[in-house]
């Protein structure tokens, strides 16, 4: 009596439902009511995940400092309520040291290779069953983002912008794999990196005759219009190359140099640079001092939040619901 | 247990888990892929209600997951996932309300068979193309970590449901 005619029929046309779906979202290619239907999920789901991701970030924060205590942990319990508060700043610390560093770098790259970039935050990670690489970021079409702008953070290239919302836009991430680039050789070669989700990325050349070494650093090439991707952006290094016959295209492994694991703040390119920076961004230095205010780049068009304002930080005096 | 008050439910605890998965499960960067909460829930509601409100509730859920940031697979992908999951564990009602093992199979069955076919689906649509390898090792993770969450998230839930609904329904 547990599976009857009636739940077969059920499941069937259900079945069939979904893989309807499925057909119809593969012929419509992203658009149509296909598209409305992401785009609505977006709009109303994007700044519940932005609300979840400020409830989450302390908790996280505090189990990581918690896990790096480790057994001092228990001590730190016991002391009085004055020590705690000190500890406490001082745990605190390390995360906005760190936030301030990543700024840093992005400015830096930022100005360097002349992009006028939106900061962001990402909120939520999705990873599909680990066949999807995209993540939730906090600056939508209010802050100038559109979709098919190029994302990077301050050590290369994160990925492009798939769909927005007033407030929230969706990044597919440079090791999804169903994203590839265009790159630029140092000796102007032009080839194509890919991605294979936590196996290394792919590079593949055009031209038979060019041949490359380990070692050698990637930026993007740039797409028609700079769009989906700004030219310069880093990408990574070649780690190792196939040895290919006479006449025959090589091919490489590449290890990208933006870490996916523990991405936090990005930024939006809205607007390229005039020029190509080429390989400008590969020998960026180490940055030794702060980036001063000339150096940033102009404002956003639209500045419903200003460009130069990061998302988000947390306040310099430590959190109340920390602990 | 009105069907309003049902739904409700359902789709609160849908939405809390799709939550959770985007913004704690997804950012930790577990080896491997993710586990699902989303998954277990459709499987712990189905356990309670039966195959056929398993597969309309696992459709549901799927369906809106397939819809809400940060997705951006073929929509209808996870609904059909989801769908089977819910079937599958509404099989073993009556085994589930006698012994905790068998509830603790059944999802186990249910979970790794909905990461398959979500998985599956992909690697035809290639959505998923150039995993190769990565992808038995990737499912294998996702339900393991599935496995290692169910005793903590399908005991309250389907003792919940019970408690709200002590006539189960006939499928």
């Amino acid at each position: 009596m547990r599976d009857t005619r009636r739940t077969r029929l059920i499941l069937a046309l259900l079945l069939l439902t979904a893989f309807t779906l499925i057909t119809l979202d593969y012929q419509s290619n992203g658009r149509g009511v296909f598209g409305d239907l992401r785009r609505i999920g977006l709009a109303v789901f994007g700044p519940v995940e932005r609300l979840a991701a400020d409830v989450v970030r302390p908790v996280r924060h505090a189990i990581d400092t918690v896990a790096s205590f480790g057994s001092e942990h228990k001590k730190v319990q016991q002391l009085q309520q004055q020590v705690e508060t000190l500890r406490r700043q001082l745990r605190a610390q390390p995360f906005e040291q760190h936030r301030a560093a990543e700024l840093d770098k992005l400015i830096q790259v930022s100005s360097i290779g002349q992009y006028t970039i939106v900061p962001a935050q990402v909120i939520a990670v999705g990873r599909g069953a680990g066949f999807e690489w995209t993540a939730t970021i906090d600056v939508g079409s209010r802050d100038g983002v559109r979709p098919e702008m190029t994302v990077i953070n301050g050590d290369g290239l994160v990925g492009r912008v798939t769909a927005v919302s007033a407030d929230t836009a969706t990044v597919v991430l440079a090791i999804d794999p169903q994203f590839n680039v265009g790159v630029r050789l140092p000796n102007g070669a032009i080839g194509v990196v890919s991605g294979h989700g936590r196996a290394a990325m792919s590079l593949q050349l055009i031209d038979p005759s060019v041949r490359i070494t380990p070692g050698t650093g990637l930026v993007t090439a740039g797409s028609v219009d700079q769009t989906p991707f700004v030219w310069g952006v880093p990408v990574g290094t070649v780690t190792a190359v196939s040895t290919p016959l006479a006449g025959e295209v090589q091919t490489g492994t590449v290890r990208p140099f933006v870490d996916f694991a523990t991405l936090d703040l990005v930024g939006v390119v809205v607007k390229p640079p005039r020029t190509d920076p080429r390989g400008a961004l590969l020998a960026s230095p180490v940055p030794t001092v702060t980036v001063t205010v000339t150096a940033t780049p102009a404002p956003v068009p639209q500045p419903s939040r200003p460009a130069a304002q990061p998302s988000p930080l947390p306040s310099p005096t430590p959190a109340p619901s920390h602990g | 247990m009105g069907r309003a008050t049902r739904t409700g439910l359902f789709l609160g605890l849908v939405l809390l888990a799709i939550l959770l998965d985007a913004t704690v499960l997804g950012p930790l960067d577990l080896p491997g892929a993710p586990p699902s909460l989303l998954l277990l829930v459709v499987a712990a509601w189905a356990l309670v209600t039966g195959p056929s409100s398993g597969a309309v509730a696992g459709f549901v859920a799927g369906f809106v997951a397939d819809v809400v940031p940060p997705a951006d697979h073929l929509i209808g992908r996870y609904a059909l996932a989801a769908c089977l999951v819910g079937y599958l564990a509404g099989l073993f009602r009556l085994e589930a309300k006698e012994s905790v093992a068998a509830a603790l199979g059944a999802v186990a069955l249910a979970v790794a068979l909905g990461t398959l076919v979500f998985a599956g689906s992909g690697v035809i649509f290639g959505e998923a193309a150039g995993t190769g390898g990565a992808l038995p090792v990737a499912v294998a993770s996702s339900v393991g970590y599935d496995l290692l969450l169910t005793p903590f998230v399908v005991p309250p839930i389907t003792s919940l449901v019970r408690r709200l609904q002590p006539a189960v329904s006939r499928d």
